[in-house]
């Protein structure tokens, strides 16, 4: 009898797939099923590689998509912002030039990249995708190896349809027991990236596992894997299960009749074995989570809502310490206040880490019926031109209309700020994204990271505020 | 890709953890800029003013830092964003080696694409080299690709680890596309046999609405 195989990992099993060579110093070229393209650099890529005499290896696994600089002003064009002009003409040029699939503005492909690649059932179980933004890691929601590449790599997987990858080391973060009422997956997200460090994912390939995401959808799972770069790791996933099938059945780029069933037996075989070893693993106690709310310039900087803003005089590192006071002159927080209750002037619901569906449906629970504070902007900007359709079938967006927010076209918005959605300076938000960078929003904006239910919550009150006393 | 071997020059020591690639290029400067042009822009909202004037205290803008190409810094530099005009601008600014005990991951596949020189080195150490940065007359050191091996602004000689395909193609100043190209039949025959083993990964054409 053959010697029992190895137990291996989900991305051992998907790693060792794409392998297309073993290069010296533990280098793999490895194949890339997708290439996603956005508007911030697609064309000047594709100039440079054809500028260079090169075609595209395998166009019809390369998609594109505007998203970052294109404008959420309900009656947009192509040309509504100064660089959306150029950079959404160029690319469009570029992909038709190159046999590559191109989702125009107002078509139902069209919205955030990391958005539109699930919707659209481009993103599958067993897939390496990667795409030049770093939150590519949410793909891994359904199963796949994905992950932020530069400019360089992406001319490189045009040219050849692979890249140069030092294998990472494996990680799995378990996440046991029961999620409370009024938690939600960006809770417990932050609160692992609280708890662990936003540089414990380095050099690491980061599987999320145990009850808690066996209990979540789809939706939830890639707002999971999407603040994995927030945890330091490029690559976040979660193995495969019936959620993700049914998911995937009859989307429009997923396999269709035989084919699925065939695919469906390979991605069956993908979760981890029993007994695989992984370099490095960490228990989250699900139970004891939160809703969370950042209060400096790093995701690391969370607490949850109902306790106090540390104080760096504490801390015995003193880079740390220097890090923390930097982060609370640039908030405008005092150390040992209470978070909640604290001012704002912004609400942002949106982006690739929360501007699906269920985030929608989820703030529009909380808003319903009721009026945002005065002084308070609030702006919902769908992740898809597929999600605001649907969105606004169920009659949310006069949900969001009538209680003062602004219904708004899908883009990254005001969570890149790269199409002018930016917050004046000085300025506070909540937001559902996934960074409170200093500049993140606009320069010297302030920015607390939350969940949809907490951003709703705070656009109710005019403060940051416990969702859970609201709903 | 530019070639790094040797440098002797000026470093300068950032010492605040987490700096992300937002910090070392905001976001407004990716679009209308060319590469060479981006070094005005190196970590600006460190290095200047809200009034565009530059901050004083920020150690890049002291003289003695001043044409500094060794950045020394701290934990986790680079997180964040993908974007590669991060080590574009850090480069145009005249950087071509950053010393931290770690790097962010899709950061560190950008920099080792350009020729910007990569070291990690225990913190204990970097805070030293730091320390010595801030003591010495002039904050002046040596990095050697060659044998892997720093001499520090003190006169200590440190050895570094560095990953042997990318040391290589630093010293050779090698183009991967063009060494990924050479590997051609190597991918038609992975294609040939992955099409057969998973079909539906090249099957893009939608079925009709």
């Amino acid at each position: 009898m053959a010697a029992q195989a190895q137990p291996r990992t989900l991305f051992d099993k998907i790693w060792a797939s794409h392998v297309v060579a073993e290069l010296s110093g533990g280098v793999s070229l490895l194949a890339i099923d997708r290439h996603l393209m956005h508007d911030l650099e697609a064309g000047a890529i594709i100039k440079r590689i054809a500028d260079r005499g090169l075609r595209p290896h395998n166009p019809e696994l390369t998609f594109g998509v505007p998203d970052h600089a294109v404008a959420t002003d309900p009656r947009r064009r192509a040309n509504s912002t100064p660089n959306s002009e150029r950079l959404l003409r160029e690319m469009k040029e570029g992909s038709d030039a190159f046999g590559i699939t191109y989702f125009d503005l107002d078509t139902e492909g069209q919205g955030i990249v990391h958005v539109i690649g699930p919707e659209l059932g481009l993103s599958q179980p067993g897939m390496t995708i990667v795409c030049a933004d770093s939150h590519t890691c949410t793909h891994g929601g359904l199963g796949a190896l994905s992950f932020g590449i530069g400019a360089t790599e992406v001319a490189h997987v045009l040219a050849t349809q692979t890249l140069r990858q030092t294998r990472p080391k494996t990680m799995r973060v378990n996440f046991n027991g029961k999620v409370a009422a009024g938690v939600t997956a960006k809770d417990l997200i932050l609160a692992t990236i609280g708890k662990i460090g936003t540089g414990a994912g380095r050099g690491h390939a980061v599987e999320y596992a145990g009850d808690a995401i066996r209990a979540m959808s789809i939706d939830e799972r890639l707002t999971v894997c999407n603040l994995s770069i927030e945890l330091g790791a490029k690559i976040g996933m979660i193995a495969p299960d019936d959620t993700t099938f049914e998911f995937l059945a009859g989307r429009r780029y997923a396999p269709q009749g035989d084919m699925f069933e065939r695919a469906l037996g390979y991605w069956r075989g993908l979760p981890t074995d029993e007994g695989a070893r992984f370099d490095v693993e960490h228990s989250i106690d699900v139970d004891k989570v939160a809703p969370q709310v950042t209060w400096g310039t790093s995701p690391q900087d969370v607490i949850a809502v109902d306790s106090r803003i540390p104080d760096p005089s504490r801390e015995s590192d003193p880079q740390r310490r220097k890090a923390m006071e930097a982060a609370l002159a640039y908030m405008g927080l005092a150390p040992g206040a209470a978070i909640e209750g604290t001012p704002i002037d912004w609400v942002f619901i949106g982006s690739c880490t929360n501007g699906r569906l269920s985030d929608i449906r989820e703030a529009a629970r909380i808003v319903a019926g009721r009026k945002i504070a005065p002084n308070v902007r609030a702006w919902v900007v769908p992740g898809s031109e597929a999600t605001q359709r649907a969105a606004e079938r169920e009659g949310l967006d006069k949900v969001f209309l009538s209680a003062g927010f602004e219904w708004r076209k899908s883009g990254c918005s005001m969570c890149a700020g790269v199409n002018g959605d930016i917050i004046a300076p000085g300025q506070r938000s909540v937001s559902t994204t996934n960074r409170n960078f200093v500049g993140r929003q606009g320069p010297n904006a302030r920015t607390h990271l939350a969940s949809p239910a907490m951003a709703a919550a705070a656009a109710l009150s005019g403060c940051i505020a416990d969702a859970r006393k609201i709903g | 890709m530019e070639k790094f071997t040797q440098l002797s020059a000026l470093a300068a020591p950032l010492m605040r953890p987490n700096i992300d690639t937002d910090a070392i290029i905001p976001v407004k400067r990716l679009i209308g800029y060319q590469r060479h042009e981006l070094g005005a822009f190196a970590l600006e909202p460190y290095r200047f003013r809200a009034d565009g004037s530059e901050n004083p205290d920020f150690v890049l803008n002291q003289p003695r830092y001043r044409g500094a190409k060794i950045l020394v810094t701290a934990e986790n530099f680079g997180c964040g964003s993908s974007r590669e005009s991060a080590v574009w601008a850090l480069m145009a600014y005249g950087f071509r080696c950053v010393i931290a005990p770690g790097f962010g991951d899709i950061f560190t596949n950008n920099a080792f694409q350009n020729g910007l020189l990569l070291i990690r080195l225990p913190r204990e150490e970097v805070d030293r080299i730091a320390e010595e940065l801030g003591g010495a007359p002039s904050p002046a050191m040596a990095i050697d690709l060659q044998s892997c091996t720093i001499t520090t602004p003190a006169g200590r000689q440190l050895e570094f680890q560095i990953d042997g395909e990318r040391r290589q193609a630093l010293l050779e100043g090698r183009d991967e596309i063009a060494m990924t190209l050479l590997r051609d039949a190597d991918i038609a025959a992975f294609q040939s046999h992955d099409r057969v083993a998973r079909p539906w990964i090249y099957q893009t054409v939608p079925p009709a609405a």
